[in-house]
């Protein structure tokens, strides 16, 4: 697929983000946006997935480590053929298969259920481990927060999965330098998080997050790599597309009012539009 | 009277691990720095290909349990009930209860008979933490043979499971035939009795039966039930013996808030109203020492029990 085609995947992507927020006046659009070109790469091109086949065997594996940016996986599923893009408006509704973060026993696609954060990137050690355990192919991806590389879990997960050479396993770091509090390094610097990967026994990619042409090199360098793990640090910008959030703290978790909501679909439209 | 034969259930678990790792090839075993102790080593010695160290980060471990679990594996995590239970909790709860994975959870040094080492290390909270759980099967195991009878129903049964294991040598009370009449959520009348109802659980069996035979040379008829699942609990073998007696204690290696007492008196309270004493840690740490003498000052040996039901029946 080339760089056009995921273009306007990945704003259909964001649409849907903006449609689920919206709908339930909460969740959390800013890290969702600045996820959704990675989430569209992976989910189209990159992994080796059935929509219509969810649980097969020797499907790649994904975990969104950063679960609360759970809308903007559940719209890229969405776009991908899992179910209708239609259902993003029951997001955290009473009743919805679109839970608050992804609960695998809800919603068939999801291989693990996550949302507290540095549980997700250990779970998916767990499924590499277990794939190179019963030589398995499969790969497993999983898309870590950067604040949630303050929690001290992310790295006994990292330790662990460098001690082991997990070589099948991708670490993608969103990097859009923003948390609840402020700016990552205002709030407890996590950085160099390069250097801490490499640390911790990684191979490590730094990319720009909204460039597909990195994005795909990075992955394809990471399925190069033999007797590491992959960690791709990718800068982003949170809220991503939509102006009025891009770079706004206030719209980690926060949901566009109807008002909002029409500009932000404005915006979309119109990035939509230009990509001829 | 001949010695009676003592095993640790840990000892029993690392044993049992090893008995069915080749009928169940799907089981792997992981630790975190204390397979020395836990006994996971007996299984890593056997089966080295099939055991990972986790090293000393509990939580990861258990998260990567769950991670394991979900491409067909039933992994077992062992480590301390202190750090299974206590330090790794929120993991067991979100990564692991609220997904419903397939993954059972060895925890062993439950207790004050941990010994020596104290209270950092003595866990008087783990089956109230576990029991918490939505979904999560509890249990605590009376001896050897019903301990590795617990670890043959965790294989078999698919969904999380918490099993406590002891660090002390405790008498081994079941023969080997109760193997096959185990069952997760089914209570054991050791003994019949008419006058009141011990429920006990874990090492505390054995205790309770020393406590009966004490109770009976004073006339005193008890029954004892061993309560190794913890939840779901055996209702209604629980009701049947209450109603019978009309007097129930219980007998727990726990704290009196949240365990085996606390399990037994919400059956009773809703559907059987019953006097009762929670016999157990009351409310406060442990401490060091020689687990036996432990065991002796907090009055939850054989002694220690009798003592404290005739309080509760002459009160």
């Amino acid at each position: 697929m080339n760089n056009l085609e995921l273009k306007k995947h990945a704003n259909e992507v964001r649409k849907g983000i903006i449609i689920g927020t919206h709908s339930a006046k909460s969740g959390h659009p800013g890290g969702s946006l600045s996820a959704a070109d990675l989430l569209t790469f992976l989910y189209f091109e990159e992994m080796n997935i059935d929509p219509k086949d969810p649980k097969k065997e020797d499907r790649d594996r994904f975990v969104l480590s950063k679960g609360h940016a759970a809308p903007g996986l559940y719209a890229t599923m969405a776009e991908r053929g899992y179910f209708p893009m239609k259902e993003m408006e029951t997001l955290r509704h009473v009743g919805a298969r679109l839970q608050g973060h992804p609960s695998m026993n809800y919603l068939p696609g999801l291989d693990m259920s996550s949302g507290s954060l540095g549980q997700g990137i250990s779970a998916a050690v767990g499924m590499a481990l277990g794939a190179k355990h019963q030589n398995k192919t499969y790969r497993v991806y999983t898309l870590l927060g950067d604040g949630e590389c303050e929690e001290g879990e992310v790295w006994e997960a990292s330790m662990f999965a460098g001690a082991k050479k997990l070589d099948n396993l991708v670490v993608i770091v969103d990097n859009n330098n923003l948390q609840i509090d402020g700016t990552i390094v205002d709030v407890n610097n996590p950085y160099p998080l390069d250097k801490k990967f490499e640390a911790f026994n990684f191979h490590v990619i730094n990319i720009d997050g909204h460039d597909f042409d990195q994005i795909r090199a990075a992955l394809a360098e990471a399925k190069q790599t033999k007797g590491m793990p992959t960690a791709i640090i990718m800068k982003t910008t949170k809220g991503k597309g939509v102006s009025f959030m891009e770079n706004q703290v206030g719209w980690h978790g926060k949901a566009p009012n109807d008002e909002e909501f029409k500009i932000a679909m404005d915006d979309l439209e119109k990035i939509g539009a230009s990509l001829k | 009277m001949s010695e009676v034969k003592k095993i640790a259930t840990r000892q029993s678990y690392g044993e049992a691990l090893k008995e069915y790792a080749e009928a169940y090839p799907n089981l792997v075993v992981l630790d975190a720095d204390l397979a020395g102790a836990t006994k996971t080593g007996i299984f890593k010695a056997a089966y080295p290909d099939r055991f990972y160290d986790c090293g000393i980060a509990e939580g990861n471990m258990m998260a990567i349990a769950a991670g394991l679990s979900t491409t067909g594996l039933i992994p077992f995590a062992s480590t301390f009930a202190m750090f299974a239970a206590g330090r790794a909790y929120e993991q067991v709860r979100n990564s692991i209860g609220y997904p419903h994975l397939n993954v059972k959870i060895g925890a062993t040094h439950a207790g004050i008979s941990v010994g020596e080492d104290g209270a950092s290390h003595q866990c008087l909270e783990d089956l109230a933490l576990m029991r918490e759980i939505p979904g999560m099967v509890v249990m605590n195991p009376a001896d050897d043979v019903e301990a590795r009878a617990a670890v043959k129903a965790a294989l078999d049964y698919v969904g999380p499971v918490y099993i406590r294991f002891g660090r002390m040598a405790v008498p081994v009370i079941n023969d080997e035939s109760y193997k096959k009449s185990f069952r997760i959520g089914k209570g054991q009348v050791v003994k019949e009795g008419r006058d009141l109802t011990i429920f006990a659980t874990g090492i505390e069996v054995a205790a309770a039966i020393d406590a009966a035979k004490a109770l009976a040379s004073d006339g005193i008829d008890a029954e004892v039930v061993n309560i190794c699942t913890i939840k779901p609990i055996d209702e209604e073998l629980i009701l049947a013996s209450a109603k019978k007696t009309g007097k129930v204690v219980t007998v727990e290696e726990h704290s009196v808030i949240g365990g085996l007492g606390s399990a037994v008196a919400e059956v009773l309270s809703e559907k059987a109203p019953t006097l009762m004493k929670r016999i157990g840690v009351y409310d406060r740490f442990g401490e060091s020492g020689p687990a036996a003498e432990l065991i002796h000052k907090y009055e939850l040996d054989g002694e220690g029990v009798y003592k404290q039901i005739k309080a509760f029946l002459n009160r």
